[in-house]
Formats: C-alpha cells, sequence, structure tokens
C-alpha cells in the first residue's frame, strides 16, 4: 500500500495511509501515514462505530497540513490476545448418517442466508464453491483427513480458496446468530476451534502436510500462526 | 491464534524501497475532492475477481454499495468489513465529511488494488501510475488509502 502512496505522490495526488502494521509502515515510508495498532482487516478499527471512525479519518486527514514526510500514530490500540471467542450456537445433530461436519454444514445454511443478506454479501462463499456445495467441498477434506492424497481427494479448487469460502460460509452464517459486531477474529476462533468442520480443516492441513503438499497449498488453508 | 501473532509472520516482509519520498502538497482539504484507494482487493460482484499475485485495479463506483472482498489471504479478519463496509472502505464517513464541508467533495469513482504483493514492480511501473491518471482525470486531489 505505501508503495502506490510514493507513486501517487509522485504523481501529482497527495496521499494519507493508514498502516496495521507498525515495522512495515516506517519500513516503507509513505510520505504522510497513520499507524493505527488495530486487527488485521480493520484500518478504520470499530465496525458499526461512525464516531470511532471519524475520529480515525481527523487524526489522518491532518496530516495533509504536514511540510514534510510525517508518520504517526494513533493514540488508541484495539488489542487482541487471542482469548476472546465467539459465543455462537451450532445447529443440533439432524442426519446421524452424515458426517458430524456435513450435518453442520447443511444446518448451517439458514443462518448463512441471513448473514449474506445482513453483509450484502460481502464475505461470503461463491467465489469458487457455491454456498450449496459447501458440504461437498466439506467431504474432500473429511477425505484428506482420513488419509486420502490431497490431489486425489476431489478438492474443487485450489485448497486455499475451497478454504476461503468454506471458512466465509461459517463465518457469514455467525454473523447472523450474534446481535453485535464480533471482535476481530472471534469468529475465526470459533470456526476453527469450535466448529466440526473447523476440526476437520485442521486435520486436513496437517494431513497434506504429513503427505509433502507444496507448502502454499496447506499453509494457507488457515490463518498463518495456526 | 491472536493478532499481534500474525503480524509478526508478515512484518519482516520485505517491501519496496524509494530513494527519495515525493511529496504533493494538496489544495486545502474543504475545496478537494477525496478518493479511496484500499489494498483490500475490493470489486463489484459483476467485475472480475481478484487472481492471486493479481497486480491490475478495479473502479469502484461511489453511488453503489455492492462491494465484496477479493482478497485471498486467510491472514485478516473478514467479520468486520461484513458486519460494516465502513471498517475497510469508508466511503459513508467521506460522504459525512462533505456533507459537513470538512472535505471538498468524493470522488465518484474509487480505486482498489490487491495487497499482500511479494513482487510490487509491476504496481510500481505501471498499474500504481495508471490508477494516478484514471484519478487525475476524474480531479481527485486526496487519496486515503486503506490496507486489510
Amino acid at each position: 500500500m505505501s508503495t502506490l502512496a510514493h507513486v501517487f505522490e509522485a504523481e501529482g495526488i497527495a496521499t494519507v495511509a493508514l498502516g496495521s502494521i507498525r515495522k512495515q509502515i516506517e519500513g516503507s515510508a509513505p510520505p504522510r501515514g497513520l499507524w493505527c495498532d488495530f486487527p488485521l482487516g480493520r484500518p478504520l478499527g470499530k465496525p458499526g462505530d461512525p464516531e470511532f471512525q471519524h475520529r480515525v479519518l481527523d487524526v489522518a486527514f491532518a496530516l495533509l497540513n504536514s511540510t514534510e514526510p510525517v508518520l504517526a500514530e494513533f493514540d488508541e490500540s484495539i488489542p487482541d490476545d487471542g482469548d476472546e471467542m465467539l459465543s455462537c450456537p451450532l445447529p443440533p445433530r439432524h442426519d446421524p448418517d452424515d458426517h458430524p461436519a456435513i450435518d453442520e454444514a447443511r444446518g448451517l445454511l439458514p443462518a448463512y442466508l441471513r448473514g449474506v443478506e445482513m453483509s450484502d454479501g460481502r464475505f461470503g462463499a461463491g467465489r469458487v464453491v457455491a454456498a450449496d456445495d459447501i458440504p461437498a467441498a466439506i467431504e474432500a477434506f473429511i477425505r484428506v483427513s482420513e488419509g486420502t492424497p490431497w490431489a486425489e481427494a476431489g478438492i474443487p479448487g485450489l485448497p486455499m480458496r475451497v478454504s476461503h469460502d468454506i471458512r466465509s460460509y461459517y463465518e457469514t452464517s455467525a454473523l447472523a446468530m450474534v446481535d453485535h459486531a464480533p471482535v476481530a477474529w472471534a469468529s475465526t476462533r470459533w470456526f476453527l476451534d469450535q466448529t466440526e468442520t473447523g476440526k476437520v480443516m485442521m486435520t486436513a492441513r496437517q494431513a497434506m502436510q504429513d503427505q509433502d503438499a507444496p507448502q502454499p497449498m496447506w499453509f494457507y488453508l488457515t490463518p498463518g500462526d495456526r | 491464534m491472536a493478532d499481534s501473532d500474525i503480524k509478526a509472520l508478515t512484518e519482516a516482509l520485505p517491501g519496496e524501497s524509494f530513494e527519495t519520498t515525493a511529496f504533493t502538497t494538496p489544495r486545502p482539504l474543504a475545496t478537494a475532492t477525496v478518493a479511496i484507494v484500499t489494498t483490500a482487493s475490493l470489486h463489484h460482484p459483476d467485475q472480475d475477481d481478484f487472481e492471486v499475485m493479481d497486480t491490475g485495479y478495479r473502479v469502484l463506483d461511489g453511488n453503489r454499495r455492492d462491494y465484496v472482498t477479493g482478497h485471498w489471504s486467510p491472514n485478516f479478519d473478514g467479520s468486520g468489513f461484513a458486519y460494516d463496509m465502513n471498517t475497510v472502505f469508508p466511503l459513508d464517513r467521506l460522504d459525512e465529511l462533505a456533507e459537513r464541508g470538512v472535505i471538498g467533495r468524493v470522488a465518484d469513482q474509487h480505486l482498489a488494488y490487491a495487497g499482500n504483493q511479494f513482487d510490487l514492480s509491476a504496481i510500481r511501473i505501471d498499474s500504481g501510475p495508471a490508477g494516478a491518471k484514471f484519478l487525475q482525470d476524474q480531479g481527485v486531489d486526496v487519496v486515503l488509502l486503506t490496507p486489510v
């Protein structure tokens, strides 16, 4: 992003760059940068809080008054200690003959559809796997977790992309089942640590690594620190 | 899993270095046209999705609100943007600033690139200058850059 700031300024457009990672914005030194210690994915800090967002913008635009390159720090941090998980119900078992993850995913479909409506489809499934096909995609990862070589398991696309749609399906469903903006990463932690499909994805990721799959194929199935 | 752990994984990635820092002095904000340029890979549903390592940009229509994220990385929280687009793309906030006279006007069109690039040379020499020209042709004076 700072590269764009340098390029745009050279072309005659003044810029203000927000940055969430201190070392990156310090290293890339945009002409006017504001480091905001907010979670990745939330450069304006707090969803659903216009007052807070305006405070960020006020500080950012004030940097336009500087007569030389400047890097400032927003005065409030939003730390994430990794311990807050979304409290979100999961559907009861419907078909005992199905794998629990498949049953769970099917049961979440009504919530998913509500979540898509609530979020105007900003972060749902459907980039490579449509919502109706999510259970089949999960089934492919179940096969991987049970020992099928990953390339023969029928994953319907690049694993990281399919995984993205599965996670988005779950997190969008969760959005419909809570009445507030989730704390950053809380719905991801809920997916990976509380749901049957999350367990499948973690197991499949480990299985792919054990099968010596190329690193990008398994590493990007989950956030990098998992 | 914590945000700080993920930041630690990415903070050491090398970025582009610039020998000199270009610096444009803008007109007063109250008379300036402001656009948002985000590296959150946003696009409209009827536009091409972003490919991995896509160095191009998408033009975002400020009169629409159907923005979707095309970022493939799992290393950012998506729920904030899902809940409120202004968490990443604060277009409603800019409209409010324009209504209050803090900024001159909000540009009709904005740009989205894909962040998390390992090779920035194409953006530096090609799509970056092209995006700047596109914005200049719209009369944009100031750009707010938002990451994801």
